[in-house]
C-alpha cells in the first residue's frame, strides 16, 4: 500500500555553497593565500585591467589568475603573453557563473605555495555571479563608463556584495553622458561601504590605486 | 538566470535527505522562492524536469512552489512594506536606510515520499 509522507527540510539551496565557500576561506587564511573575485558585465575590461594590474604588482607579490568562462582560452592566453604569471582558463560548461566547489576545483590546479594573490575573472555576467559565495576573501567589480551611470539601480545585488567597485575607461568619459558623482551615489545608496575608484586600463589612469588596494588587502590577510 | 544550477543543487539536498530517511521515491518537492530571490518559477520548473527525470528516485517527481512575498524595511520610519512595489525607496518617507526582510527565500520546504 502506498503511504505518503512528508519530510520537513526548510533549508537554503545555497546552505552548502556557503558552507563550502566558508571552508574555502578558512583554508586560504591558513595558507596566506589571498583570492579577489573579480566581476563583471562582458566587455568592461576585466582583463585588459588585470594584464596593467599584474605588471605593476608581480615584482613585488606573487600572483595568479584563473579566468572562468563559458568556452574558449582566449583570455587565459592573454594574460599569460601579456604578464608571464601563471594563469589557467576554467570552463563552466554553460553555466552562467561559478560556486565554491567549482573555485576549488580550479584552485586545485594552482601552486597555493608559490601564491600571494590569486585573481578569478568570474564569468562576464551582473546577475548570477552575485548569488554565489565563491570562497572568495573579497569581490571587486568593474563597471565600464559606456554601460551607464546608472547601472547600480538596475543590477543592485552585484553592488552590495562588492567591497571594491572599479570605474574603468574613464578615457571616453567625453564621449558619454556619465555623471561619475551620480553614479558614485548610486553605488553609496546600495553599498555604503563599497570603495570606488576610478582608472582608465588603456590610459593606466587610476590603476596605481587599484593595485595599491590589492597590496594592502593581500598584506591584511596575511596578517594572523 | 541560473536555475538549471539551482536545480542541480536541489537534485543533491533532496538525494541526501532520502538517503538519509531510507526513501526510495520522491513524489513531490516543495519549495520557497521568494519574489525578489532572481528565480524564475517556471524556468525553475522546466530546468526540474528535465534534470529530475534523469534521476530514478525523481522521476515523475513534481515540483511545487510557494511564492514568498518580499518585504522591506525602514530604518528611519520603521515601517514595512512591498519590495517589488516600493523598491529600494521607502514609500513613507523616501529613506534610502531600506533592507529586505524578507523574500529572498531559494529554500526546500519539504518533499512528499
Amino acid at each position: 500500500m502506498d503511504e505518503v509522507r512528508i519530510i520537513e527540510i526548510k533549508k537554503s539551496v545555497f546552505a552548502d555553497n556557503e558552507k563550502d565557500a566558508d571552508a574555502l576561506r578558512h583554508e586560504l587564511k591558513g595558507r596566506g593565500v589571498f583570492l579577489l573575485n573579480l566581476m563583471s558585465a562582458p566587455g568592461s575590461g576585466k582583463t585588459t585591467t588585470l594584464i596593467q594590474t599584474i605588471n605593476r604588482l608581480k615584482d613585488k607579490i606573487r600572483v595568479a589568475v584563473m579566468e572562468a568562462d563559458i568556452d574558449g582560452d582566449v583570455d587565459a592566453i592573454k594574460i599569460k603573453e601579456a604578464t608571464g604569471v601563471p594563469s589557467i582558463q576554467l570552463h563552466t560548461g554553460g553555466m552562467c557563473h561559478l560556486d565554491a566547489e567549482m573555485t576549488r576545483q580550479g584552485l586545485d590546479n594552482i601552486e597555493l605555495r608559490d601564491v600571494d594573490l590569486v585573481i578569478l575573472e568570474n564569468v562576464g555576467n551582473l546577475v548570477c555571479p552575485a548569488e554565489f559565495d565563491t570562497g572568495s576573501c573579497a569581490n571587486a567589480m568593474i563597471l565600464s563608463v559606456p554601460e551607464g551611470d546608472d547601472k547600480p539601480l538596475k543590477y543592485p545585488l552585484m553592488f552590495s556584495v562588492c567591497d571594491l567597485v572599479l570605474i574603468n575607461k574613464t578615457d571616453v568619459m567625453p564621449y558619454f553622458d556619465f555623471d561619475m558623482e551620480r553614479c558614485r551615489e548610486y553605488i553609496r545608496q546600495r553599498n555604503p561601504k563599497a570603495q570606488v575608484i576610478p582608472i582608465s586600463a588603456k590610459t593606466g589612469e587610476g590603476v596605481e590605486a587599484f593595485a595599491d588596494w590589492l597590496l594592502n588587502e593581500v598584506a591584511v590577510w596575511k596578517t594572523p | 538566470m541560473h536555475e538549471l544550477g539551482v536545480v542541480f543543487y536541489i537534485i543533491r539536498d533532496v538525494k541526501e535527505v532520502a538517503e538519509q530517511n531510507q526513501v526510495e521515491h520522491v513524489s513531490s518537492v516543495v519549495m520557497d522562492i521568494g519574489e525578489v530571490s532572481t528565480v524564475v518559477p517556471h524556468l525553475l520548473t522546466d530546468c526540474w524536469r528535465w534534470a529530475a527525470d534523469k534521476e530514478p528516485l525523481l522521476k515523475d517527481c513534481e515540483l511545487k512552489i510557494n511564492t514568498i512575498e518580499a518585504v522591506s524595511y525602514c530604518g528611519d520610519c520603521q515601517q514595512e512594506y512591498e519590495t517589488v512595489k516600493f523598491g529600494k525607496d521607502c514609500p513613507f518617507c523616501n529613506s534610502h536606510n531600506t533592507w529586505l526582510q524578507r523574500g529572498n527565500e531559494v529554500e526546500i520546504n519539504s518533499i512528499v515520499v
